[in-house]
């Protein structure tokens, strides 16, 4: 009982030629992060107008918004429309603290991950009991509530939001200037990215997509599909409650224009455009959605129509999205340890 | 020695429809029980009460001595108990070796710091879990490739996995739900070994079935069932000649009795059963053969 | 008090139209069409562009008038539906769910910033406004036009809800929702019937849109946005699925919001509606209506 004879895997889907087969080795490699983050590290050298900064800063932002709703859309099959509540929520709560009770920004994310967390339970706590379709539009409502209320409360600004929200500094050291910050959160960035996806890859994650892929059946294995889905939205929450923070530090100034159903919205995009579930397609998904209207800007208002109609024929095309997520494991992790006898027991 | 699983009185009514009228029985370690009975008699329903995954009107199950009657399915399969389902629910996007570490899920001593830190323990247990994985598909004897999605696995392959899964949570009872539908002649004979072995490591088994040849064969105990009342339960030989069971059966289109004891496959129903719905009908894994896809029908309408 | 009352029967009457095709295409597909709320969005544009080019040939705009407009909106708007269904929707019928969700949000997308594109960005001022005089009742002041409306949406709502009771689409369509494959293996034509319902919802959802924007005048193409939130939710306080549930619900939800605003400041109505959604969801998620039912496992 130590080698069992494999049949012949199904060939995989028909790739886009060689081009693309090369591309999807390196997307499919374990090397995949270490040279997004070189590219990364290296695209300030190429082009470093403030203009640039500016965007790619944003970019990066928006992938870790993506990343986090990866894990509640992409691993565990829920699906958030408000998912922008949570990037407002951690926005605003480390702006007002900052700004209000001057904390430097960086002590403000503790106050930032309980919070989300709380906002995570509020919402996620009626309605994950319930059918999935409950959740989405739930979380749509959630996102108008709070938006609505930044919008009328006062410690929120009102319509005009915070302003002078200051950067982030490291033992009083300012990170402002653009170059510098944009180094920050690229590493803030990445490390978030390698955290999610440690957790995709763990008893966590695979409970994630055991509910995503049947909930009776991940129940029946002793899955309670009410927790760990409570898990997946958290945990969303949380990375989207720190991409606020950033947010926050990067524009100095926030407002309720910025959490609107329309920015969640993109983010669902960027999840679904990259292939739901995949790390790596979801990152290029987040650079493709915020990159793409820079390069169309006259067609501004053509994008959100095409963005829309790009949904539609993505699901009905080919609902894998441009970059799947493997279904095949890779070898390594697959292998049977050295010391395997084979040997069954019960405990 | 008290019984491993106890169903008492178990009753079960949804709207006018009583799917469970009065069911009790009970199983002892290491100990096969079947049970019968025609189409729509409530022998699913039952597995799904003991399960957790439909609340019983009244009626107490107890498992090892503590009351699972009102817990939530995974707080019953943390109580020792696995299952498969009628239609294989397996994750079908899913690679073989993941669909049966989720049976691992409940055991394996791994948390969120372990995940993000990649301690040594995250390494230890995911091996764990990995080598839990190719042994217990080792003796289900799993064939095919391990490292692709489950779907792409023939349907007799997938009940393998299915059966695999639920082992791999070390459960002390497994109850298993037609697990002979839709195999063929072969297949049946090894499944009946397979059940046998799984026996063999003391784990009780309940098994609903529609093969008459493997109930008569493998069972100690028969319970059956018509129209949710229990009509039978003891050795296969009395229940096959209990005047109650016969006059079920053949009061009955569904069910030949002059199959009964034939061990070839399988009476009208249970053979080329081979649904291949996975949830609610939504999703249709295609198994392979190209069945028509009036099984489905069938499958579906039969439970209507 | 009886003022806040009326109030809140107007906007629920409005919300309980546009709440029936929210609920019936979700009875018979299980199928959250995000799109829904678009459409009654959609209903108002066509009854713009209808007006607009109309009324050089009827000056002073008669009743009459204006219900013919209401009429070839609805079959517009129904129409549009149906295309939405058989493009988005039908080719992921039997794909996960969350595809389906997913390609409804897409669809709603297209359709809110496609109309941009046609209408651009700013609200259109209706052609028509009804206004005009008003009786007072128990102190509270009733406008005709809302009379008018009102009685609308009513005879639209007893219509439909005689179709579906009586007829043999409707038996077909109640079929479907209780179990799709059986409908199917006794002989329904399962995608008739699902264009049909589309076609009706969305007819449902243009009417209220044509009727929001003649009597408060203003349209653009984010419209819909909230009225298909609060469909969504008027349509679970009653029970989802349920037709009797979604009218109950609309009238609920709008005198939940009449004295939600008159207590807390119309600022807070939206917040209102929907906190209330999340606690209803937590107490009752099967709405007033609705029934318990085990998911088959
Ligand atoms: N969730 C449910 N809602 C309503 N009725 C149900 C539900 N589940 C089962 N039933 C009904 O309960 C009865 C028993 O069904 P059950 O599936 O338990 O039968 P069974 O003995 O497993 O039959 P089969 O041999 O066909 O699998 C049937 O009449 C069925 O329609
Ligand atoms: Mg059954």
């Amino acid at each position: 009982m130590t080698t069992t004879k494999t049949v012949q895997p199904p060939k995989p889907p028909a790739g886009g030629g060689g081009l693309g087969n090369a591309a999807k080795t390196v997307l499919r490699s374990r090397w995949i992060g270490p040279v997004g983050l070189f590219l990364g590290a290296i695209a300030p050298i190429l082009i470093a107008t403030p203009y640039a900064m500016n965007v790619m800063t944003s970019a990066l932002i928006f992938v870790m918004l993506a990343v986090g709703l990866n894990i509640v859309v992409g691993q565990c099959g829920l699906l958030d429309l408000g998912y922008a509540a949570f990037f407002a929520v951690g926005a605003y709560t480390s702006g007002i603290l900052a700004t209000r009770l001057h904390w430097p920004l960086l002590a403000t994310i503790p106050a930032v991950i309980v919070v989300t967390v709380l906002a995570g339970i509020v919402v996620g706590g009626p309605t994950l009991r319930l059918r999935s379709d409950y959740l989405a539009i739930v979380t749509l409502g959630f996102g108008e509530i709070i938006r609505v209320t930044a919008n009328n409360l006062s410690i929120t600004g009102g319509p005009e939001g915070i302003y002078g929200i200051p950067s982030l500094s490291v033992a009083g050291v300012d990170l402002s200037n653009s170059v510098v910050f944009y180094y920050v959160v690229l590493v803030i960035v990445a490390a978030a990215v390698l955290g999610a996806n440690r957790l995709i890859r763990s008893r966590l994650g695979r409970a994630w997509r055991f509910i995503r892929e049947d909930e009776d059946a991940a129940e029946a294995m002793g899955v309670h599909t009410y927790r760990v889905k409570m898990a997946a939205y958290i945990a969303g929450a949380v990375w989207g409650g720190l991409a606020g923070v950033l947010f926050g530090a990067q524009l100095s100034a926030i407002s309720p224009a910025s959490f609107t159903f329309l920015q969640s919205a993109l983010v669902l995009m960027a999840v679904v455009l990259g292939g739901m579930g995949s790390t790596p397609g979801v990152v290029i998904g987040a650079l493709f959605v915020t990159m793409l209207p820079e390069a169309l800007r006259g067609l501004s208002d053509y994008r959100y129509f095409a963005f829309g109609a790009l949904l539609i024929i993505v699901m009905v095309l080919r609902p894998q999205g441009l970059w799947p997520a493997r279904t095949r494991e890779p070898a390594r992790t697959a292998r049977r340890s050295a010391t395997f006898d084979g040997e069954v027991r019960i405990r | 020695m008290s019984a491993l699983l106890d169903v008492a009185d178990l009753h079960l009514a949804f709207g006018g429809v009583k799917a469970v009228d009065g069911l009790s029985f009970q199983v002892h370690e290491a100990e096969i029980v079947s049970v019968i009975g025609p189409n729509g008699a409530g022998k699913t329903s039952a597995f799904n009460c003991i399960t957790g995954f439909y609340r019983a009107t009244s009626g107490a199950i107890t498992i090892a001595g503590t009351d699972v009657t009102r817990l939530r399915p995974s707080a019953v399969a943390a109580r020792g108990v696995s299952r498969t389902f009628q239609n294989v629910r397996l994750f079908g996007d899913l690679p073989v070796l993941d669909n049966v570490r989720a049976g691992t899920h409940l055991w394996l001593r791994q948390n969120v710091f372990d995940a993000l830190l990649h301690t040594p323990r995250y390494r230890r247990t995911e091996q764990v879990a990995t080598d839990e994985a190719h042994r217990w598909l080792d003796f289900v004897g799993l064939r095919a490739d391990r490292t692709g999605p489950a779907r792409a696995l023939p349907y007799g392959e997938q009940r393998r996995v299915e059966i695999a899964r639920a082992l791999a949570r070390h459960p002390k009872l497994l109850l298993l739900d037609e697990p002979a539908a839709g195999l063929n002649h072969n297949e049946k004979l090894e499944l009946l070994e397979l059940i046998r072995r799984i026996r063999d490591l003391g784990i009780a088994i309940v098994l609903i079935e529609h093969d008459m040849g493997l109930v008569m064969e493998v069972s100690q105990r028969v319970v059956v069932l018509n129209f949710g009342r229990e009509i039978a339960d003891g050795s296969p030989e009395a229940v096959r000649r209990d005047p109650a069971v016969i006059e079920a059966y053949l009061g009955s289109d569904d069910e030949p009795a002059a199959e009964t004891g034939d061990h070839e496959p399988a009476t009208a129903t249970g053979d080329g059963e081979r649904p291949t719905e996975t949830r609610d009908g939504e999703r249709v894994a295609e198994t392979g053969d190209g069945e028509p896809s009036g099984e489905i029908d069938r499958e579906a309408g039969a439970d209507a | 008090m009886t003022q806040i009352i009326w109030n809140g029967l107007f906007v629920g009457s409005f919300y309980a139209l546009v709440a029936l095709g929210y609920s019936m295409v979700y009875g018979i597909m299980k199928l959250l069409n995000f799109a829904h709320g678009d459409l009654y969005m959609l209903g108002a544009f066509i009854g713009f562009a209808l007006l607009t080019s109309f009324s050089g040939f009827t000056a002073t705009l008669s009743l009459v008038a204006l219900l013919v407009v209401l009429l070839l909106s609805m079959v517009g708007t129904g129409l549009a539906g149906v295309a939405i269904e058989r493009i988005a929707y039908r080719p992921l019928r039997s794909a996960p769910r969350l595809s389906l969700l997913i390609t409804a949000v897409g669809a709603s997308f297209a359709l809110e910033y496609g109309m941009r594109i046609i209408a651009g960005p700013n609200p259109q001022v209706y052609p028509v406004r009804l206004g005009g005089s008003s009786v007072h009742v128990l102190g509270a002041r009733i406008g005709v036009a809302q009379l008018v409306l009102i009685g609308v949406a009513i005879a639209l709502m007893v219509t439909l809800n005689a179709m579906v009771m009586r007829s043999r689409q409707g038996r077909a369509m109640r079929a479907i929702a209780l179990d799709p494959v059986a409908a199917r293996l006794m002989g329904v034509d399962v995608n008739r019937v699902i264009a049909m319902a589309f076609f009706i919802g969305s007819a449902l959802a243009g009417a209220a849109g044509v009727m929001a924007g003649s009597y408060y005048g203003s349209i653009n193409f984010l419209m819909g946005f909230i009225i298909g939130l609060k469909a969504f939710t008027a349509a679970v306080i009653g029970g989802i699925g349920s037709f009797k549930g979604a009218m109950l619900g609309g009238v609920v939800l709008g005198l939940l919001e009449s004295f939600g605003t008159h207590f807390l400041g119309g600022q807070w109505r939206d917040v209102f509606a929907f906190a209330f959604l999340i606690l209803f969801l937590t107490v009752r998620p099967t709405g007033l209506l609705g029934e318990r039912v085990t998911e088959r496992v």
